[in-house]
């Protein structure tokens, strides 16, 4: 169910891009709102997925794995290989 | 500048050869998204659906985060399709240069993503932006999906996911789709915020609620701070 929403919902954000007169999202507010969007919604989600151990916060190996992104990303490595070295400094911290 | 001059053999070659280097680094990406995928719980098909008709990286990163986190299906979909808002956008601006009608605008509007967005924009002749469009959406489309077939069927033959990382694989993904959004202090400001709400949120409300709670308390502090400007 969730797939199916995800799915209509984002071709139709795609289709209507196309569509809608540009004269309906000119608005400078809605253009700003939509360039934030994304940034404050990823920041959450880094958050969330590093931080949340079901309804509790924890700092863990997750929190390491991230740290050492944040190093590579600085670095300007790509992002497959960065994202391998945060999950296997993660693994070798558990082991 | 002419189109003809512009839209030269040799100035096609080298937006078909960008297009295609464009196609290869993102589609490289779905290896992680296909594994981070099965990995979190959904099966090898419902990874591909998502791939193949959600078709747009961060919002299905975002629904694997949200269902990972043991979120309800449906705040995922809330969390991806407002992430996916920014392809609305996309379209407005390259609109104009793609000219799409009935077909083949319901085709082109499923290409619609960050990476043929950007080539399409760095064109300065419409001709090659058109070009630039359609050779980067169409290969990353089809390595994406080969990609997550792939990560999608190594994440099931994988035990644990915790011993190998992959949690903090997803989070480390995030930070990688984030970071070349954080090119100002507002933005680096709205970031911290959604991140901080966020990390709050997450010992008083259901899962996937932080998420979005966060992302919109942040927006709401960048459109304020944004407009004293």
């Amino acid at each position: 169910m969730g797939i199916v929403l995800t799915c209509v919902g984002c071709y139709v954000l795609k289709v209507a891009g196309l569509s809608v007169p540009d004269r309906v999202l000119e608005h400078a507010t809605t253009q700003r709102a939509v360039s934030l969007i994304p940034v404050g919604l990823l920041g959450a989600l880094v958050a969330v997925q590093v931080l949340a151990d079901g309804p509790r916060l924890a700092v863990d190996a997750r929190l390491a794995g991230l740290g050492v992104a944040a190093v590579l990303l600085a670095l300007r490595v790509p992002f497959l290989p960065m994202v391998v070295a945060a999950a296997l400094t993660a693994a070798l911290l558990r082991l | 500048m002419s189109d003809a001059a512009a839209a030269g053999p040799a100035a096609r070659r080298r937006v078909v050869a960008d297009s295609l280097g464009v196609g290869v680094a993102t589609g490289a990406y779905g290896v992680s998204f296909g594994a981070l995928g099965t990995t979190s719980g959904l099966d090898v098909l419902q990874t591909c659906v998502l791939s193949l008709l959600a078709f747009t990286g961060a919002s299905q990163f975002a629904f694997i985060g949200v269902v990972a986190a043991g979120g309800a299906p449906v705040t995922g979909a809330v969390t991806s399709v407002l992430l996916g808002s920014r392809n609305l956008f996309y379209g407005l601006s390259i609109a104009s240069v793609l000219r799409l009608r009935g077909v083949r605008r319901a085709l082109g509007a499923h290409l619609v993503i960050d990476e043929s967005t950007a080539v399409a924009l760095a064109q300065r002749d419409p001709a090659l932006g058109r070009l630039g469009f359609w050779w980067t959406g169409t290969s990353v489309f089809v390595l994406w999906n080969l990609s997550t077939l792939l990560g999608a069927l190594a994440g099931t033959a994988i035990g644990d996911p915790r011993a190998y990382g992959l949690d903090a694989a997803v989070g480390a993904a995030f930070l990688g789709l984030l970071w070349p959004r954080l090119d100002g202090p507002l933005p680096r400001l709205v970031a911290l915020c959604g991140a901080a709400v966020a990390a709050g949120l997450v010992p008083v409300t259901p899962a996937g609620l932080p998420i979005i709670g966060g992302g919109a308390v942040a927006v709401a502090v960048g459109l304020l701070v944004g407009a004293r400007r």
